[in-house]
């Protein structure tokens, strides 16, 4: 297919390279240096989708970031991207692109009946109609609009690509290089600044690139190029196209979405799709220019109706013409500079100016070409269903209210220019109060209110000359504070053509006995009557009309449609527009990918993993892992064909009848050195420490001050003044922070340091019956005896030559050691213990095991110290002191923790013996009572006994002290399970403990 | 995001501390008959005011240190940042 609206000459995209991609699955041919959005206009197509609400035709309005209509899905190297703009995305060859919002294809839209049925569907309609009966909601409203309505639909499968995110420190940050953005950085950068200069489209030089001025001897565009280049070549100055700064955030950070890939066929190898830079600047210059709006009119959202800037655009940047008798519809001059292009290129324009007798060089230009002027005149309405194919048009009076005789003129596209629209949103959205500039009819940044300043068009200033003086000052003075240089930039002549005042009016009245929509937000389909229809029904904030209209939601956030809207408001409740004030700017400006914002953080990526040292020698023997926290641990080793349940057993068994080793390096250890460590301990544990000879490890629950359990763990005496905590491998950063909390702030006076050494020491436990005589093995040198290493004893030993911490302490309640090594060593440490155990039947075990050991034995764990519960509740109050004071002691005396029937944890058989209980079952008396059935307590932990063969669990139980042999039901209804159990003690296992003290 | 001057390491990201609430809140000493309460407001009781604020945060990820952080609890503005020991004036 040709591409018959390109122009021959002109543009800054190279004919040369010819680019094919599909469209709705036709293919089509494109130049390089084209957006899919000039491409589809090169070739005719003005139809790119269907409407939010009513599923109206819609074309191209704009023709960057501004553009309410033209989203599409992307389809590009097997991956799908809905909520694209075409008028961003630049062309690649293959590339494909899909309308949404329609079905079965956007020439033939079935949804497209609710245009016929526009009356029933105002304003509200939804908030009205879908309101009862109230069950219908989620089963037939909901899904049906949702499947109506959206913009695109996002892949269901991972992403493939990479996103990255950056951290960024620099002087001067400028979003935005157009005349003011070049400007202030070239000043800044001859000042030695640390400079970032972001553009969010391909191409540098912003309106430099579209309008007929020129900047010292040069042409605007050339003159963009040339500073460009000079500053890609200095060393202190970044700059960026294809990003966009969309947010701006506390204390001077501006987060920026750097495009990488997008505009290739596909993300090259090592190079992310996007990158996130995070940017703290010390000063900020907002340069983000300005947007025009456009005037309302009947039907003016039918396809060939869009931004006089953007037809320009069009012609000047892609060379393709938008249509071929166009008809310019303005309030001010910026429709002559349209006009004069489409004139220079052969193409007959006819200009409506709303205004009387406007006077200006640009006027006087127009009108020497030829161009054809008709004053006082207005669109009244767009004609054609899926493209322009006439307008009515007719004189208007003085007052604005009154129109002529309608006539009929042939067009293909309508270029409209309702002025220019300030780009505030960064400036807004750091804080900055925004006022209202009368002369131009809108909101421009008021006082600043972090370090940021605006400047040119954003601020409002539409003269080229005022804009480059005041940009060079702001550059030049905010770099000089920082750099303390001060190399004077020459400032540049500017010719610019002059211009004439715009004409306040922004809506054509309706003309008696028409009805026609006339949009105010194209990409919400939100019309003049829905705004009336909100006033009307008692709406006054025009935060509470924009979320009952829609108006200036959605993705393109109201770029071209908020001051409108707020001209309608204020007309109707005869307030001024400053008075009405517009809806709050909220970051980002323009949609940023879900990836980009995530970056590297994904799936197992989206926390640290740490390994012991051991870890290599787990997956060599068949360790099937569990994350523990962040910490990955062998949850069981895998024999043959073995599952967890059978493994775990195995393993378990193997503990009781013979020994077992552990990895229980992920215990969080803490070195607690200084003359007041010991009393330290005393009011962080809740048990007495000041008598813990050198050499004695002590087991130890700490609280948090409202009296719940934080932590517990072993603590040892290691040397007169120094200490070795260990903590749950889940708390060891919490307890930590607890423990420098009460040293720096509280007791500030008490001489202690702590560090954290959870990653300095190795540990293996080494559990069972054999476990002694496998250690007098390991340690031939040390005396290992009952005697010389008794019940929660510690020494030093050698460990073929390594030097090593033995404890005497158990988890599993079973004669048992924990040895520990530095990290280095712990390898080493783990075979030998392996080799050196064969001949005692040594079996590693797992985190499973662990559990099921602790858990017939009644020991504690992370499910019972769950964050509800105090040492009474975990049966540990024989551990709370009565004599001395502690951190939560107080609390302890709260009526609810010292009631008589308080939960407490006990142990839960299930009557036949045979069915296991699912953790977090319910213990209930009656399994029939009606719902809500009271709760009595919570199953915590469960495992299958290996000391008795049938299953066990631990629960936490109201009155479990008198609990004891009662008969209840556990009831899971997520597992659909009714258990009839009864209540034992939780110590299942060797009740009086004597095994540990064999 | 915030930027803290950490009085022991300089300006650093708010990512690398954590909060740590009211810092005007005391300890009642230990071994001191307590009613419920001064207790209560000791562990439970805190306002949440809107403008000037003193609160405690811990530069976890550098130094370490609990310090003070005066800051606006509506603009996020941070007047002044002081050392665990040091008074505020």
């Amino acid at each position: 297919m040709t591409q018959a609206f390109r122009i021959d000459n002109g543009g800054l995209v190279n004919r040369e390279k010819k680019l094919s991609f599909k469209f709705n699955g036709k293919t089509y041919f494109g130049c390089e240096g084209d957006t899919l959005a000039s491409a589809l206009l090169a070739n005719g197509v003005h139809l790119v989708g269907r409407s939010f609400k009513y599923h109206r035709p819609r074309g191209f309005f704009g023709v960057g970031v501004d553009e309410p209509y033209a989203v599409v899905q992307l389809y590009r190297n097997g991956e799908t991207e809905p909520n694209i703009k075409a008028t961003e995305q630049e062309l690649f060859e293959g590339l494909e692109a899909k309308s949404v919002n329609c079905w079965p294809s956007v020439n033939f839209d079935i949804g497209a009946i609710n245009n016929f049925l526009k009356i029933f569907l105002p304003a509200g309609f939804y908030y009205k109609t879908f309101m009862w009966p109230k069950s219908f909601w989620y089963r037939i409203y909901e899904p049906f609009i949702r499947k109506a309505a959206g913009l695109g639909v996002a892949s269901t499968k991972h992403d493939k690509e990479r996103y990255e995110h950056k951290y960024e420190y620099c002087d001067l940050l400028i979003a935005g290089s157009g005349p003011s953005g070049l400007a202030s950085a070239y000043a800044a950068a001859k000042n030695g600044a640390k400079i970032i200069l972001a553009e969010d489209k391909p191409r540098f030089g912003g309106s430099l690139l579209t309008s007929d001025v020129n900047i010292g001897n040069q042409s605007g565009k050339d003159w963009a190029e040339g500073i460009i280049a000079e500053l890609k070549t200095m060393p202190n100055v970044v700059v960026k196209n294809r990003s966009q700064i969309f947010g701006y955030y506390d204390h001077n950070m501006l987060v920026m979405s750097e495009k990488v890939s997008d505009h290739l066929p596909s993300t090259k190898k090592y190079h992310p799709n996007k990158r996130l830079w995070y940017i703290r600047a010390k000063e900020v210059l907002i340069s983000s220019g300005s947007i025009e709006r456009p005037i309302v009119f009947g039907n003016n959202d039918t396809p060939g109706v869009m931004l006089s800037s953007a037809a320009k655009e069009y012609l000047k940047v892609y060379g393709v013409l938008v249509g071929r008798k166009p008809l310019v519809f303005t309030n001010n001059d910026s429709g002559y500079e349209t006009a004069i292009e489409f004139k220079k290129y052969g193409v007959n324009p006819i200009v409506l100016d709303t205004r009387k007798n406007p006077e200006s060089e640009i006027i006087d230009e127009a009108k020497n070409l030829g161009i054809k002027i008709k004053n006082s005149y207005v669109v009244v309405a767009a004609k054609g269903y899926k493209k322009v194919k006439s307008a009515d048009i007719a004189s208007i009076s003085e007052d604005k209210k009154q129109l002529g005789k309608i006539e009929n003129i042939q067009c293909d596209c309508i270029c409209v220019s309702g002025f220019w629209t300030p780009t505030i949103h960064l400036a807004s959205q750091s804080g900055n109060k925004t006022k209202f500039k009368e002369e131009i009819d809108a909101f421009v940044p008021g006082q600043s209110k972090q370090n940021e300043i605006t400047l040119g068009a954003a601020n409002g200033v539409f003269s080229l000359d005022e804009t480059l003086k005041t940009s060079f000052k702001a550059g030049s003075e905010l770099s000089k504070k920082i750099t303390k240089k001060n190399n004077e930039v020459a400032i540049p002549n500017v010719v610019e053509k002059k211009s004439s005042q715009h004409d306040k009016f922004w809506c054509v009245p309706l003309p008696k006995g028409k009805n026609y929509k006339r949009f105010l937000d194209f990409q919400n389909d939100v019309a003049v009557s829905d705004v009336e229809i909100a006033l009307r029904e008692g709406y006054r904030s025009i935060e509470h009309v924009k979320r009952y209209t829609t108006l200036g939601m959605a993705t393109d956030q109201g770029k071209t449609s908020n001051l409108n809207g707020l001209q309608l408001v204020s007309e109707i409740e005869n307030k001024i527009v400053p008075a009405v004030g517009h809806t709050t700017f909220r970051p980002p400006y323009t949609p940023v990918s879900i990836g980009a914002i995530v970056g590297r953080e994904v799936g197992k990526h989206s926390k640290p993993t740490r390994k012991s040292p051991m870890h290599s020698w787990h997956e060599k023997n068949n360790a099937v892992f569990v994350d523990a926290g962040v910490w990955l641990r062998p949850r069981y080793y895998k024999r043959g064909n073995e599952n967890l349940f059978e493994g775990s057993k195995r393993e378990a068994k193997n503990v009781r009848t013979n020994v077992g080793v552990c990895d229980v390096t992920t215990l969080g250890k803490i070195d607690i050195k200084g003359p007041d460590a010991a009393e330290l301990l005393n009011r962080v544990y809740t048990n007495a420490w000041l008598k813990l000879p050198v050499g004695k490890a002590r087991y130890g629950v700490m609280l948090r001050e409202d009296g719940i359990v934080m932590d517990d763990g072993t603590t040892t005496r290691i040397s007169e003044n120094h200490y070795h905590m260990t903590t749950t491998t889940a708390q060891a950063a919490n307890v930590l922070s607890h423990l420098e909390y009460y040293l720096q702030l509280v007791w500030p006076e008490l001489n202690v340091n702590v560090v954290s050494t959870t990653e300095q020491w190795a540990g293996a436990a080494i559990a069972g019956p054999k476990s002694r005589d496998l250690l007098q093995k390991l340690f031939p040198n040390s005396d290992v005896s009952n005697e010389g290493l008794p019940f929660m004893g510690y020494m030093e030993g050698d460990l073929f030559g390594v030097k090593a911490r033995i404890f005497r302490i158990s988890f599993s309640g079973e004669l048992a050691y924990e040895v520990n090594v530095e990290s280095d060593y712990g390898n080493f440490m783990w075979e030998k213990i392996i080799e050196v155990g064969k001949e005692f039947n040594i079996q590693p075990y797992g985190t499973e095991a662990l559990s099921t050991l602790r858990i017939e034995m009644g020991h504690v764990a992370g499910s019972e110290l769950d964050g509800r519960t105090i040492p009474f509740d975990n049966a540990l109050e024989g551990l709370v002191s009565k004599k001395k004071d502690f951190i939560g002691k107080r609390s302890l005396q709260r009526s609810a923790f010292i009631a008589e029937d308080r939960q407490r944890i006990v142990g839960v058989v299930p009557l036949d013996k045979q069915t296991s209980i699912p953790e977090g079952s319910h213990l209930v008396k009656d399994d029939k009572a009606p719902l809500p059935n009271p709760k009595l307590g919570h199953i915590s932990a469960s495992c299958w006994s290996v000391e008795y063969d049938n299953p066990f669990s631990l629960a936490i139980l109201k009155d479990g002290k008198n609990m004891i042999g009662q008969k209840l039901f556990a009831m899971s209804p997520l597992k659909n399970k009714v258990i009839p159990v009864e209540i034992v003690s939780s110590h299942y296992v060797d009740p009086k403990g004597e095994r540990v003290r064999s | 995001m915030l930027y803290i001057n950490c009085p022991h390491c300089g300006i650093r990201s708010q990512i690398e501390f954590s909060y740590g609430g009211d810092a005007s809140v005391k300890r009642p000493e230990l071994n001191k008959e307590v009613s419920d309460q001064e207790w209560d407001d000791f562990v439970y009781n805190r306002k949440s005011l809107r403008g000037k604020h003193l609160e405690l945060w811990q530069h976890i990820s550098g130094c370490r240190q609990w310090i003070k952080i005066e800051r606006d609890t509506a603009t996020h503005e941070i007047f002044r940042t002081f050392k665990a020991d040091e008074e505020v004036a």
